[in-house]
């Protein structure tokens, strides 16, 4: 039962400030799973409410940028709230083995799926022995 | 309208009281039974409730969640709402994650709406991982201008 349920995440209930700026804006830190498959690294990020136009991707001083902002809301007056719906932000840090030119996204039902390649020379090789 | 506030204020306090008791309850083995449908333990997925005159409309936070896999059942004025969020496909070994915040599975809740809604008109939109739920007043339940005659 307990592992079939979704356990909270406590990101993203609480909007708050980004530490490293003055700006007046609130961000969510959202939640993301980072694995590995053979070829690279893949990053998967929760980002309920930002369509393609908000969401900001960028790659500087290999610096990985998430930004999001969250669109969409239902009408009406708040009655009840348990989350804010206010723009999402995180960053990684990249290392070199990434492949940044490669570096493809894809945005679907809220979830921003990465997929950061391994450069050539990171990818894992088998080296012939030849018997002489 | 700051004493508006305090009651709404109350009122989410009250709810979030209600919550911790029943969490608190469904930790406890004997309360963990199958016969009270409709109960998760985790308050998944969290939930935004607004109102118009109109209607009462329903936001929940569902990033990743199959669209056929929702569902949305009212009864009176309990609502419950259940879904799966599916895990990663294909083959992952766990030793192969970095990090693992995004949490998987089924989920189910229920809960309180603050009138009766019109149970055949309720409509469900998902949208860029949000759900949607826009439930239609009564007509008791919506306001109504009254006229004052001046005698």
């Amino acid at each position: 039962m307990a592992e079939k349920t979704v356990p909270q995440y406590a990101g993203e209930q609480d909007a708050s400030e980004k530490e490293d700026t003055r700006s007046q804006e609130k961000y969510v830190t959202p939640a993301v799973d980072i694995y590995e498959t053979l070829d690279g690294l893949v990053v998967k990020a929760d980002l309920p409410g930002v369509t393609k136009d908000g969401l900001d991707l960028r790659v500087e001083n290999n610096l990985l940028t998430i930004r999001g902002r969250a669109a969409h809301r239902a009408p009406g007056e708040m009655l009840y709230r348990e989350y804010q719906l206010a723009n999402f932000f995180r960053q990684f840090e990249l290392s070199d083995k990434v492949d940044q030119q490669n570096i493809s996204a894809e945005l679907k039902h809220g979830v921003l799926t990465l997929n950061l390649p391994k450069a050539e020379e990171a990818k894992p090789r088998k080296i012939e022995v030849r018997i002489a | 309208m700051a004493q508006l506030n305090a009651f709404a204020d109350m009122e989410n306090l009250r709810r979030e009281v209600d919550r911790a008791f029943e969490e608190f309850a469904t930790q406890s083995p004997a309360s963990r039974a199958a016969f009270l449908p409709g109960r998760g333990p985790r308050r998944y997925p969290l939930i935004n409730l607004l109102e118009d005159k109109e209607n009462l409309y329903i936001e929940a936070l569902t990033p990743g969640v199959e669209p056929q896999s929702l569902s949305v059942s009212v009864m009176r004025n309990r609502l419950t709402l259940s879904g799966e969020k599916t895990r990663i496909q294909g083959d992952v070994k766990p030793e192969a994650f970095h990090r693992s915040e995004r949490s998987s599975g089924k989920f189910v809740r229920t809960f309180d709406l603050p009138v009766e809604v019109d149970e055949g008109k309720i409509q469900a939109e998902y949208k860029s991982g949000l759900l949607i739920i826009t439930l239609p007043k009564p007509e008791k339940a919506k306001p109504r201008q009254v006229n004052v005659k001046v005698g």
